[in-house]
């Protein structure tokens, strides 16, 4: 070809450069673990179904959830939602709201009919499960995904355990209980009602059983020793909250003192204050010391539940009690003071804790007991090889979440355990921390309040307290989550750097760097809002 | 406010695009279609701040104007890194032009087209001049003032790194005051490049009256498209500066290019506004205001005055022209996010 005048090359691009080769370090993308999901103790990947949540695909983001905790409307009411409290938002200006979130998708579920997937195929193993409280239900849930089959033993008339017959329905309303329930019985789990497991090795040897997870819960109300008078009546907090779901209810009168500073006094109270009672609540130590979440013991106070502090029962008799006055000493312990009162009360209810009835388990080889609950492994799995355990009858904080979380990971044991293998759970990410982030990207957005029923009828009625989010406003509040750790396709990426080596692979794909081109600048990882690249040094 | 701001609560419109933003609100660099008008290959420093802004500027521009564009390009950095003889990284018809005089190279392609137009010869095809701040502010301030006075029809960018930089950092009339330089080396009384009367183009170009007048940043993409678009939909002369941070003369890290331009802004530093014949019609508004040091001592050609003892006097004088700029485009105000 005749070139212009002093032109001896033809023009070429400025792709047949490799600028790659510049680079000491490489962007690299990354998904890391968001502190919520982290702290989430039934192992929900907040994050993940949030993001379905955000683009307004409920379904998806309610399918993402159920794969790890079958019950999103339970837990958007009884979970105290420690996810919050390490959300890396609060650190701008509130966590997301995750639990109303999680509540609205469970309404969402049950309004419009969503099942749960039902397992492709049969192991042809048979599980033994042994109580239908949440960890009970939740290994029954996953057990039976993952194509085993699965039988239910329940000594009480109905399923829920503890969210049943012990958290009242002004929190738990029955119907949400009872849906999220049935949905798992309707993948073919087999429950039987009103059968108490006796002895466990005769029961999993007349039903053939191939391994078994116990979680029977504590369901025996704690006993103080408080000299009474013939005429006393002195109930227990289970006991009582128990026969709420019965058809006699019981009769407390009109002044009811609770003795007890945890969640079960405070519902217990709630409960009586409900019935028409004027309940009080004695408890030996202040308020900041009480073992209530403070949302509660705020909520109780609302409603006009008196609170005597430092206070012990010393004597309860037919219409009255004596209680001594108590004075936290320097360790912040509470101690005599010699100073007594006497205060008029119908009825004194014990919310004093519960242990656990281990009368299934005696005999039971290898089994181990300390502390009045029994020991298990990593894996669930007790001193008894078989025989897995969880939720308020082994050693971890007593909450239906964490029950829940049990039965999930006891599930999985146990599938390992079926095939004589061991169960190895993935690597976990490096933490999403707040420095991760480049804040500058999210605008301000304050948290949506959930709505509460009006005081008169939290007085007198038994009717949900708190309630849901509706669709505009769970849609915010999921738009608030900053995505920690995880690409959420901002493009920023694709369109800060100044090689144009990233390749936008469209809607849902995400991103790939060109490592031909990119000199590892590191403009990606700085300009990243949420900290889904890192930097790693190049081999050279 | 030159553009309105989405409150979405996620990202706002901070980032580039977002797959939950409507597509009108995402930016043309968002799209996976855009022209990457300046190409992969090129040979600028890591973390360019003006190859960024230049792919910015002139992906929008060509967007605006359906890929009907051409551009006379200064020499300088962006020319150098660009096209070593025989490749280019351009991907648009570009044509290099002297130092001094890519603004009047520029008006002749707009006349020709002009010309050819009437002819019936060609359809439209937009013209952008565009130079670093030594082709702009130093050597070609003649012929862009005559291009300006005279109302041709061309875009002018000027990409502001504040220095003459692939030669070797030497001092133009765009180096901020006490800014070290090889020819403003921080020695004497006062180190760094003198406090001057200062050379702030874009109000040079307000005092043409041309059509347009704007300044923007690398780190608010959406207001820097907003610009190129609007400008792109006027005839007449218009000039955009854009502040571009360079990690070689400004001794900075590459990863820091974007977060330099912000705090530039955020500071109040560098001004963000648009102006229509002369006038001053819009101003990015500060969002989060921080204090100047935050920008300085970012940079190694600040050194000088975080030292053992602070060149406290300096750093208040800075602050000051900061402030000055605050007030007098009104950049701080309670309703900005
Ligand atoms: C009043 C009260 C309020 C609470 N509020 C909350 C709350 O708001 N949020 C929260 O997270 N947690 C709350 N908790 C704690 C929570 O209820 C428990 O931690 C949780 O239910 C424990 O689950 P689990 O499956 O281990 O046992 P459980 O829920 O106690 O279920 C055990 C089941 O096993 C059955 N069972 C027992 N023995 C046998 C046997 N031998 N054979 C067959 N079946 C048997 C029982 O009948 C029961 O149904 C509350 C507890 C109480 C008492
Ligand atoms: S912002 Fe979102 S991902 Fe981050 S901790 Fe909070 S809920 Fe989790
Ligand atoms: S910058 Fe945006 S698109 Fe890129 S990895 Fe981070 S979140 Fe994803």
């Amino acid at each position: 070809m005749d070139k212009p005048f002093a032109i001896t090359l033809d023009p070429g691009s400025s792709l047949a450069n490799h600028t790659g080769s510049w680079r000491t370090s490489r962007p690299v993308y990354v998904d890391r673990l968001p502190p919520c999901n982290k702290q989430c103790p039934a192992g929900e990947d907040i994050q993940g179904w949030l993001f379905h949540a955000e683009s307004g695909n409920y379904e998806s983001a309610w399918r993402h959830l159920t794969k790890d905790n079958p019950f999103p409307a339970i837990m958007g009411r009884v979970c105290y939602h420690s996810c919050e409290g390490a959300c890396n938002r609060g650190q701008i200006d509130e966590p997301v709201g995750i639990n109303s979130v999680e509540r609205f998708l469970g309404d969402e579920a049950l309004k419009r009919g969503w099942k749960l997937t039902a397992p492709t195929a049969e192991s042809g193993k048979h599980v033994l499960i042994v109580g239908a409280g949440p960890s009970g239900m939740s290994a029954a849930y996953h057990l039976r995904r993952l194509g085993h089959r699965v039988t239910v033993h329940e000594a009480g008339p109905l399923l829920g355990g503890m969210m049943r017959f012990g958290i009242p329905k002004y929190r738990l309303p029955r119907d949400v209980l009872e849906a999220e329930m049935q949905r798992v019985v309707e993948l073919g789990v087999h429950v039987q009602l009103n059968s108490k497991v006796e002895n466990i090795l005769d029961t999993m040897q007349d039903g053939k059983f191939d391994a078994a997870f116990l979680a029977v819960g504590a369901h025996i109300g704690k006993r103080a020793t408080i000299p009474a008078g013939d005429a006393a009546k002195i109930i227990d907090a289970i006991s009582l909250l128990r026969s709420m779901e019965g058809e006699d209810q019981p009769m407390l009168g009109r002044r009811v003192v609770v003795y007890g500073g945890g969640n079960t006094a405070i519902d217990v109270a709630r409960t009586a204050k409900r019935m028409g009672a004027e309940p009080l609540i004695v408890y030996r130590r202040t308020r900041e010391k009480m073992p209530a979440h403070d949302f509660e013991v705020e909520e109780a106070l609302q409603e006009g539940i008196m609170v005597k502090w430092l206070s012990t029962i010393k004597q309860a008799d037919e219409s009255s009690l004596t209680i001594e006055k108590m004075a936290l000493d320097s360790k912040g312990f509470p101690q005599p003071t010699g100073e007594f009162e006497t205060i008029e009360a119908d009825s004194l209810v014990l919310a004093l804790g519960q242990d656990v009835d281990l009368g299934l388990l005696e005999g039971v080889p290898g089994l181990q007991v300390s502390d009045g609950v029994v020991q298990v492994g990593s894996n669930m799995m007790t001193g008894h090889p078989g025989i897995f355990a969880g939720g308020d009858m082994v050693p971890a904080e007593r909450n239906v979440t964490v029950g829940i979380g049990h039965g999930k990971a006891a599930a999985k044991h146990i599938d390992a355990w079926l095939r004589s293998e061991e169960y190895v759970a993935p690597v976990k990410h490096d933490t999403a921390a707040f420095e991760n982030l480049n804040t500058w990207y999210y605008t301000d957005a304050p948290k949506t309040v959930r709505p509460m029923l009006d005081i008169i009828r939290r007085q007198s009625t038994f009717d949900e307290v708190q309630g849901g989010l509706d669709e505009s406003t769970a849609l915010f509040e999921a738009r608030r989550c900053l995505s920690c750790g995880n690409c959420f396709e901002c493009d920023n990426c694709y369109g800060v750097c100044p090689d144009n080596a990233v390749i936008k692979l469209g809607p849902g794909k995400r991103f790939q760097f060109n490592y031909d081109y990119c000199k590892g600048c590191g403009m990606c990882v700085a300009e990243c809002p949420c900290g889904a690249i890192k930097m790693e040094a190049e081999e050279i | 406010m030159s553009f309105q701001p989405l409150h979405f609560y996620q990202t706002g419109t901070f980032t580039v695009g977002n797959r939950l933003l409507a597509e009108e609100d995402r930016t043309v660099q968002a799209e996976i279609g855009r022209t990457n008008s300046l190409n992969s290959g090129h040979r600028a420093c890591q973390g360019c701040g003006e190859a960024l802004g230049a792919r910015f500027a002139i992906d929008a521009a060509m967007n605006a104007a359906r890929g009907r564009l051409i551009a006379a390009n200064a020499t300088g950095c962006l020319e150098v890194f660009s096209t070593p003889y025989p490749e280019t990284s351009w991907q648009i018809p570009w044509i290099h032009s002297l130092f001094g005089n890519t603004a009047a190279v520029a008006t002749g392609i707009a006349a020709a087209i002009k010309v050819k137009k009437q002819k019936g010869e060609m359809g439209d095809v937009r013209v952008v001049a565009q130079g670093g701040d030594g082709g702009t502010t130093d050597i070609g301030f003649g012929c862009l003032s005559g291009m300006f006075e005279r109302n041709d029809d061309v875009l002018y960018i000027c990409y502001d790194n504040g220095g003459y930089m692939n030669t070797g950092v030497q001092r133009s009339s765009a180096t901020p005051p006490a800014a070290r330089t090889a020819t403003t080396m921080p020695v004497g009384p006062e180190p760094g490049n003198a406090f001057g009367q200062g050379k702030f183009l874009p109000a040079i170009a307000m005092a043409h009256e041309i059509p347009y007048v704007a300044t923007a940043t690398v780190a608010g993409l959406h207001d820097l498209e907003y610009k190129v678009t609007k400008a792109m939909g006027m005839r007449g002369a218009r000039y955009i500066h854009i502040l571009v941070p360079c990690p070689l003369g400004w001794g900075a890290a590459s990863q820091d290019t974007i977060k330099l331009a912000r705090l530039a802004k955020e500071t109040g530093i560098f001004p963000v506004f648009e102006a229509e014949r002369g006038e001053v019609t819009g101003v990015l508004k500060i969002r989060r205001q921080q204090p100047v040091e935050e920008y300085l001592k970012l940079q190694k050609r600040y050194a000088h005055l975080f030292g053992k003892t602070p060149a406290v006097e300096t750093i208040a004088r800075l602050q000051a022209a900061a402030d000055k700029n605050i007030r007098k485009y009104g950049l701080l105000d309670q309703e900005a996010n």
